[in-house]
């Protein structure tokens, strides 16, 4: 199989963010590999393992800095990577338009895999506009794959501990979500391995792809401050329980 | 320049038959533009002109979905059929929530009609076509401008309240023609849980929440008790979930489930920013914690230093 996982470079989670401007982050933090498509990198892997002879290739769209994730996704097992370069941010679109045409002019993917998120736009759509454009069927938030020659069993995580069931054939787009499977970090030699992996750098501009019909631009940001002025509320835990329900009923007005 | 929106088409969620409470907020936030409002509907067409009509609906859109609920149900299907509404009604701009059932179905219809698209927003301004939301786990917000025909955006629900604003309603039948086929086949899916009674993290207005202080998974009982009591949903932190006390489903944060409801209250759950990623923009958040420099008590309206095995009982005992 030709697996084809998209990766994206972001800033970790635990990092403070500051805001240059009205419209950029100070990328002086740590970045590192989406959480979400760690699982996805996770996930080719086991299906390499399952049908050998497979390659994995990791793909993203970001600047040259963005290697250091590509490197990550190979210590996690990709054969090799694709870094679309670019300075530009780049909307989901873009960002779809360029994963395509870099997968397109690599190979012929089986499957290709995503993050159900990235955990900096938030945005939740590059993998239904990679679907829509290659002309294959899209499955976000799995918790359960299982591939079968060309057929695709997917379960995937709706809220309430609810999920669903879908069937499909691949060639087929899936976003990882977190209960997919629990990735194995990569061990030191893992790590120097993959430094010595190829990665194909390609300039956005070299790709020639459309200008998309729409964009989405972002013209503001802020943090997100919430003015709170926390009260103590005191007593026996049955007098606090009592301003609780009363604060519930009369100032939120949420019970009655 | 940028147009505004004229024509929004609307998708709303129904539930039991009835349309659900939150999609009348996001109605609301529809309608403080000029904007015609049309409700698309993948079921409950005939009876929700009414409820719709009170929040500023003008035109009650039938999608015509085949009645084979694993055709129906089907994201994919839906969001053809809300594409094929677009078109054919002319639409410039989709409202639809961001519930669990709309992360899955209205990114495919930005995909689908190749248009831009801002999920889970807190708030819409109609008039720029600009969303607000989180970004860079809930540090940020972000106001998103979309250009181009058609504007997409998902609404997270509970951001906005519902005011109505009464109006007339017509209704529109698509039936013909509609393209049921899907390279996807829905072959499965859970009943709207086992358990009826409870309510979805997502839309809930209030929210009970446990987390390390719990200290296992039979104490959860509590919470499920004390949400039985208030309607409401109940949440967890991750270490709660990864202690395998509750299901991951009721995770909240930045790696779980983001809420905005009218309460939080926030049961030995220390306040960790990806805790907060989730919650943060809860109306109003109520934290139980026997440690004072817990984040989350410096960060809540409301807090209670103490014991949540003695609160919770008599919360329970009270309501
Ligand atoms: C990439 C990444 C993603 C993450 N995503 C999430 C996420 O989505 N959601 C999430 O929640 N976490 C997430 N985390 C984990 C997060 O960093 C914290 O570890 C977690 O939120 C802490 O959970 P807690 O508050 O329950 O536990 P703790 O931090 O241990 O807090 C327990 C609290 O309970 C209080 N307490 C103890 N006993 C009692 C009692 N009897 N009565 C009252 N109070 C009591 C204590 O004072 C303390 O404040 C993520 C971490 C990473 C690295
Ligand atoms: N710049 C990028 N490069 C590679 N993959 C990306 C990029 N942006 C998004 N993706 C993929 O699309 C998924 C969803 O991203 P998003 O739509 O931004 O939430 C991510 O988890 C990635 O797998």
């Amino acid at each position: 199989m030709q697996i084809y996982v998209c990766v994206k470079h972001v800033p970790d989670s635990a990092a403070n963010i500051h805001i240059l401007g009205k419209d950029q982050i100070d990328e002086n933090v740590a970045f590192l590999l989406n959480p979400y498509d760690e699982h996805a990198v996770s996930e080719a892997a086991s299906l390499k393992k399952a049908n050998a002879g497979s390659e994995i290739i990791a793909v993203t769209v970001g600047k040259a800095d963005a290697d250091k994730t590509l490197r990550s996704a190979m210590a996690m097992g990709a054969d090799r990577g694709l870094l679309v370069e670019t300075d530009a941010a780049c909307d989901s679109m873009t960002t779809a338009r360029a994963l395509v045409a870099a997968i397109k002019r690599d190979g012929t993917p089986d499957i290709i895999l995503t993050g159900k998120e990235s955990i900096d736009a938030e945005g939740m759509q590059t993998l239904f506009r990679v679907g829509a454009m290659m002309d294959m069927p899209v499955v976000t938030n799995a918790a359960g794959l299982t591939v079968d020659g060309a057929n695709a069993t997917v379960v995937c995580e709706l809220s309430g501990g609810n999920t669903r069931t879908f069937e499909t054939n691949l060639p087929c787009v899936i976003g990882a979500g977190r209960g997919l499977n629990t990735p194995a970090y990569p061990t030191f030699p893992d790590v120097v391995k993959a430094r010595k992996k190829p990665v194909e750098t390609i300039s956005l501009d070299s790709l020639g792809i459309d200008a998309p019909k729409g964009s989405a631009k972002i013209v503001g940001l802020a943090p997100l401050v919430q003015n709170r002025t926390p009260k103590e509320i005191t007593g026996t835990p049955a007098e606090q329980a009592a301003q609780i329900v009363n604060i519930l009923k009369n100032e939120a007005k949420v019970i009655s | 320049m940028n147009q505004r929106m004229n024509k929004i088409g609307i998708i709303i969620e129904t539930e039991n038959g009835s349309v659900k409470e939150t999609n009348f907020g996001m109605i609301t936030l529809a309608n403080r533009g000029n904007a015609q409002l049309y409700a698309l509907m993948g079921e409950n067409a005939a009876s929700a002109g009414a409820s719709l009509a009170e929040y500023g609906i003008t035109t009650v859109v039938d999608l015509g979905l085949p009645e084979e609920a694993t055709v129906r149900l089907n994201p994919d299907v839906r969001a053809k059929a809300v594409v094929a509404a677009v078109n054919e009604l002319g639409l410039d701009g989709v409202f639809g929530l961001s519930s669990a059932e709309g992360k899955d179905l209205i990114p495919r219809v930005a995909a689908y009609l190749d248009a831009p698209l801002v999920m889970d927003c807190l708030d819409v301004d109609p008039e720029n076509k600009t969303g607000r939301t989180s970004q860079y786990s809930g540090k940020v917000v972000a106001d998103i401008q979309l250009t181009g025909d058609i504007a997409v955006f998902g609404i997270r629900p509970n951001a906005v309240k519902a005011e109505a604003a009464q109006a007339e309603a017509t209704m529109v039948s698509l039936a013909a023609g509609a393209d049921t086929s899907s390279a996807l086949s829905l072959v499965s899916w859970d009943e709207s849980s086992a358990d009826d009674s409870q309510v979805s993290l997502a839309e809930a207005d209030i929210i009970v929440a446990g987390g390390r202080g719990m200290k296992n998974g039979d104490n959860f009982s509590l919470l499920f008790d004390c949400a039985d009591k208030m309607k409401a949903a109940v949440g967890a932190s991750r270490v709660a979930v990864d202690e395998g006390w509750v299901p991951y489903a009721h995770q909240v944060g930045q790696t779980g489930e983001k809420v905005s409801p009218s309460v939080y209250i926030a049961c030995g759950i220390s306040g960790s920013i990806q805790h907060f990623a989730g919650m943060k923009t809860a109306k109003m958040i109520i934290a139980v914690n026997t440690d004072e420099n817990a984040a989350m008590v410096a960060n809540s309206d409301y807090y209670v230093l103490g014991d949540l095995f003695e609160i919770l009982p008599e919360i329970i005992k009270q309501i």
